[in-house]
């Protein structure tokens, strides 16, 4: 039977995106104003694990660190069709960076036990940082490859999945257990389902704190975290309409020209 | 004390509603908008969605759900597309009077298919001659030779070209006091839909009339003791069928909001958008208040129903002010658009139309003021 992980993310509902404040403390999202979502990336490297659930055996672990509220995003993905779900949440995780939110995990997925695939999204939608996913493979000590976008089975837990680089992919072989970060051209997620729902009745969210990981403090959360971040400032998108005068092909002209000038093309 | 909340699987159904509407119910509107005609693609959204086993009991193959479920996945269907809502609830409405008084035989003849989508269902009661008085009904029965015999016409019936399985009022023959109600299957002979209506609004939820001709029905698909038809068809009719109502009526009002508020925050005026003028935050106030009272009459009601007790007033109460409040936020909404609000492409025209085809639709606002008077004075 293939043991999975899936890490996934609560992350404010991207239509709430105006609302979001900025802690001007920690620096970091105020994401409990905002309702939260399933980071979209994760949701199809949940996707993909319940694919192959679809054809193989498969047990399904979904992973999160996040305070309470989150247990509602573990909860959704059982009810998408995870098997047993795990919440890692304690407020010394607060503030975490991807290293320390990384190295958080790792321990976590360690204590689940030997597991073949780990899945995450390739970045979330409001940190976007895509260093999670890697770094979870480092401090596991496994093998990754990042912006998988399709991939498929082939022998002795070899497997051979097409990822993007830069105007192109790559396609590698890798034997598990490895950590896939994954992008959004991999598979279009299920929605929730009013029987998946009730069916995740039956399953279980473990919660984890600190002391149920037996790591140190200091390793954790924003004190656990190398990166500063000494400015975060709000973007202001303004529009602008202009009317382009002429004759048709006047109107073309000048529409390409200021296209091109804006870098738009 | 009262707990006016949602539970946290609720809120994850009314989640999972969100996303189906969403995803698989608005992308279809304009087509329904631009030809009435067109219900299959929504019709088969909501049977492979789950939609139509909400009320429906495990044994019988559905989720066995409730109703105050049933009133949220509505709801948010209605946000998107009050014209399959209403395909949705009155083919739960033909689903109700089964799960209520049929057979052993019935219900595993019928919910399975019901419940998986296979079949659709509707409920015909409404005539030319009596539909608020549905004792002036007159399609009528008989007994022969062991079946009986229908005849008769049927008109304004949300599904009548879609629905497999037909839940018909009938008056007996030979004693006009005497009603009682069929199971009719498509197919059947004698038994057809025929004219489609166009309504003003709610634009691709099929709408119709049915027509039997010497319609011979075996006896089996009696459903309820004979003579008691009108209790059947009015215990659904007065719950299933009015929650349904004010499911569709909240969630248009939902829709009528949201537009309300995105216009009122991107139109400027004067220098500012007009959300900031205290004219138009009064209106919006106006479909706030309305709604926030709605949802509490409304899910107070199915509450009760999922209780196991009676609602039917509370009901009454619900649909009466939900539906008027409905046609309220559609006209504010459109109001607010100025002239964009008469354009065909702002929602709002739609919300305007479709508001007007709440009301009458499972009793109309003067027959709530009847019942809830009623139940005052009683």
């Amino acid at each position: 039977m293939l043991r999975i992980v899936v890490c996934v993310k609560a992350v404010p509902e991207p239509k709430a995106a105006e609302d979001i404040k900025i802690d001007p403390v920690t620096k970091s999202l105020a994401r409990m104003e905002v309702p939260l979502v399933i980071n979209p990336l994760d949701r199809n490297a949940l996707e993909a694990a319940l694919l192959i659930k679809e054809h193989d055996e498969a047990h399904i672990t979904v992973i999160s660190m996040g305070p309470p509220p989150a247990g509602d995003i573990v909860k959704e993905c059982l009810a998408l069709g995870a098997d047993h779900g795990i919440l890692l949440s304690d407020p010394a995780f607060a503030g975490a960076d991807a290293f320390a939110t990384a190295y958080t995990l790792a321990i976590a997925i360690k204590k689940i036990g030997q597991q073949d695939l780990v899945l995450c999204g390739r970045a979330s939608s409001d940190g976007a940082t895509e260093w999670v996913g890697p770094e979870l493979a480092v401090f596991l000590d496994l093998p990754v490859v990042t912006m998988v976008r399709e991939f498929a089975e082939t022998e002795n837990a070899t497997w051979q999945v097409k990822a993007d680089i830069e105007h192109g992919y790559r396609i590698v072989q890798v034997q598990l257990p490895a950590v896939f970060t994954v992008t959004q051209d991999l598979n279009v997620p299920r929605t929730l389902s009013f029987s998946g729902i009730i069916k995740s009745r039956k399953k279980e969210i473990t919660t984890w704190s600190l002391e149920d990981l037996a790591i140190p403090a200091n390793s954790v959360g924003l004190e656990g975290s190398p990166t500063i971040v000494s400015k975060l400032e709000y973007v202001e998108s303004k529009r602008e309409c202009q009317i382009i005068d002429g004759t048709l092909e006047e109107k073309v002209e000048q529409l390409i020209s200021k296209l091109i000038e804006a870098g738009a093309i | 004390m009262i707990d006016f909340t949602f539970t946290e699987e609720q809120e994850l159904f009314q989640k999972a509603a969100r996303e189906f509407a969403e995803t698989k119910i608005a992308p279809h509107v304009p087509e329904m908008e631009e030809n009435d005609e067109t219900w299959d693609p929504v019709i088969k959204e909501l049977c492979e969605g789950e939609m139509m086993a909400i009320t429906i009991p495990e044994e019988y193959g559905g989720l066995g759900l409730g109703y105050t479920v049933r009133m949220i996945a509505l709801e948010e269907i209605a946000r998107v597309s009050v014209a399959t809502a209403m395909m949705m609830q009155v083919g739960g409405l033909g689903i109700d009077p089964i799960i209520l008084f049929g057979t052993d035989e019935q219900k595993q003849k019928y919910l399975p298919g019901l419940a998986s989508g296979e079949h659709f269902a509707t409920v015909a009661v409404t005539e030319p001659t009596g539909g608020s008085d549905p004792k002036g009904c007159r399609t009528t029965y008989r007994k022969e030779n062991g079946s009986y015999v229908l005849n008769g016409r049927k008109c304004f019936i949300t599904n009548s070209h879609i629905a497999d399985v037909q839940v018909v009022l009938a008056m007996d023959e030979d004693n006009p006091e005497a009603y009682s109600t069929f199971i009719l299957e498509k197919g059947m002979e004698g038994f057809e839909p025929t004219h489609i209506e166009h309504k003003i609004g709610m634009r691709g939820c099929n709408t119709g009339e049915i027509e039997m001709k010497d319609c011979e029905v075996p006896a089996e698909n009696l459903l309820g003791p004979e003579g008691k038809g009108m209790r059947v068809s009015m215990t659904a009719i007065s719950e299933c069928g009015r929650a349904g109502m004010i499911g569709c009526a909240l969630g248009l009002q939902a829709a009528c909001l949201e537009a309300a508020v995105k216009f009122a925050n991107e139109r400027i005026l004067y220098g500012k958008p007009i959300s900031k003028l205290q004219a138009q935050q009064f209106k919006i106030a106006d479909i706030k208040i309305d709604l926030e009272a709605g949802r509490l009459l409304g899910y107070r009601a199915s509450a009760t129903h999922d209780k196991g007790e009676r609602a039917g007033n509370e009901y009454a109460v619900a649909k009466y002010f939900t539906t008027e409040a409905a046609q309220r936020a559609a006209k504010i909404a459109a109001d607010m658009h100025g002239g964009y609000g008469c354009m065909e492409e702002y929602a709002v025209t739609r919300y305007v139309r479709d508001s007007f085809v709440l009301g009458p639709s499972a009793g109309t606002s003067d027959i709530m003021k009847v019942i809830v008077s009623r139940w005052a004075l009683s």
